[in-house]
């Protein structure tokens, strides 16, 4: 019995895998009705005001009824979704964080090294990402994965809570720091719709490179958790 | 070839999400579901009163930075006969009641509302759609009016009765206590100085500066304190909320 080898660790914690579903469950919620909201009014403006052409930086496309929830055109009920969906991500997220730190997935797995970030070494890293050589480097992840998670996780998922909470007048009068910080209520939106284009842009790449990777084997380890050497 | 398997495959993308939007409908139109997004909207109100506490303002902003144009949306120029008629006579003829549970029912003339104390705030207009403006407003505190009248303990919320009708709908409004109270919510008669354009509300609208623009009713005829919305209108509490399921609280 003593003999016996310790049970390997799994590859992901049940929180992180938990997290990773429900908050992709939010992340296309968020964003179908986000694109429905953004129908009401297809203009882009920074400062803090703007209703005209003249004061835009960018006219937004009509986003078709089949990337929309609710699929026509429906404000109240699209915010009704966003408004619902923006608390289940946002309190996912804070849990997520807090554990990460907590069980120091984040300090083991995603954390780069100072001696990563040289150009020459960042170069090899892309060179071996074009010859679809993932699996090199030391950790969990190679460099260029946890720059890329640690984006997401630490920049362009707080960042749509953060633009969210500043377009609302509601919460102004107690968050109204946050809003001069970013400029104003209309750079706010602004932001909050170029940060979903960021995030609809890494799930693109992240699925692709799974699909080009090893797709079974990574969906299998984050829903059962798999093995730490797989 | 390969373009075909493209557009097959953008296909099937479309339809599962197509797929996902009709059961989400079917979701927000089950009971279940509404409740579930009634509880969300109660949860950002409290939070918001929670973090910014009962009385914190909404920011106001320097001359400077007012809009050069403050746009209308919604009803433009009721087309009423009352209305024109009004319109046409400098307004000398309307009437502001305040009514309801109060001990007192009050009428006010326009030259008694410009008579009170009045508050000039700079604030930003922020339209449900995404857009905003800032524009200077002038005109009493509805604290004023109603302390005037003398509210009564079992009055919940405020109303707002309005000259113009959308879609054969007559426009209203309401709001809670809090927010009748506030400091910054008056009863606006002018815009950066001028009496108010018909686009933005002649003569009098309302001023809620932590909610968003559909919760200002223009073309204000009545204040009305109530115990219940259910019999007012369609119940839900204002026009859009009744015609088109808009958010009661509209601090969001």
């Amino acid at each position: 019995m003593s003999d016996r080898p310790a049970p390997k660790r799994a590859k992901h914690a049940l929180i992180t895998r938990l997290w990773h579903w429900i908050n992709l469950a939010c992340v296309v919620v968020l964003f179908m009705s986000g694109l429905n909201i953004s129908n009401a009014h297809r203009r882009l403006y920074w400062g803090d005001w703007g209703f005209a052409p003249e004061q835009a930086w960018l006219s937004v496309p009509r986003f078709p009824g089949w990337a929309t929830i609710p699929g026509h055109y429906d404000l109240a009920e699209a915010r009704d979704w966003h408004n619902l969906s923006a608390w289940i991500f946002a309190v996912t997220l804070l849990v997520m964080w807090l554990s990460m730190l907590a069980n120091r997935h984040f300090q083991r797995d995603l954390v780069t090294h100072r001696i990563e970030w040289k150009p020459s070494a960042i170069w090899d890293d892309i060179r071996r990402h074009l010859k679809f050589d993932f699996d090199h480097g030391e950790g969990k992840y190679n460099f260029l994965q946890r720059v890329a998670y640690g984006l997401v996780l630490g920049v362009f998922l707080p960042m749509m809570i953060f633009t969210g909470m500043a377009i609302s007048p509601g919460l102004e009068p107690a968050w109204g720091w946050f809003v001069e910080l970013v400029g104003g209520r209309q750079s706010a939106r602004s932001l909050h719709f170029l940060f979903a284009w960021a995030i609809a842009g890494f799930l693109i790449i992240h699925v692709l490179l799974v699909i080009a990777h090893k797709p079974l084997d990574l969906m299998k380890a984050m829903i059962t958790g798999g093995r730490e050497d797989e | 070839m390969n373009s075909g398997i493209g557009i097959k495959r953008r296909g099937f993308i479309a339809g599962l999400l197509g797929l996902a939007a009709a059961g989400c409908t079917k979701v927000a139109e089950s009971r279940a579901g509404k409740s579930i997004f009634d509880a969300a909207e109660r949860w950002h109100a409290g939070a918001h009163r929670l973090l910014g506490g009962r009385t914190a303002l909404a920011p106001e902003y320097t001359p400077a930075e007012i809009s050069p144009f403050f746009r209308g949306n919604g009803t433009l120029n009721p087309s009423s006969d009352a209305y024109q008629a009004s319109l046409a006579g400098n307004f000398t003829d309307w009437r502001l009641e305040v009514r309801g549970l109060v001990r007192h029912p009050l009428t006010f003339t326009l030259d008694n509302i410009r008579a009170l104390p009045q508050r000039t705030q700079i604030t930003r207009h922020d339209c449900v759609e995404g857009w905003s403006a800032i524009g200077q407003w002038t005109g009493p505190q509805l604290s004023l009016l109603l302390d005037a009248a003398g509210v009564r303990e079992d009055a919940r919320y405020i109303v707002f009765r309005c000259a113009d009708t959308l879609a054969g709908g007559a426009y209203y409004e309401s709001i809670d206590m809090i927010d009748a109270y506030h400091p910054q919510t008056i009863v606006a008669h002018l815009l950066n100085d001028e009496p108010l354009p018909v686009r933005n509300g002649a003569p009098l609208r309302m001023r809620v500066e932590r909610q968003l623009g559909y919760k200002h009713p223009k073309y204000l005829t009545a204040i009305e304190a109530v115990a219940s919305l259910e019999d007012i209108g369609g119940g839900q509490g204002g026009y859009w909320e009744d015609r088109a399921g808009y958010q009661w609280y509209a601090g969001i």
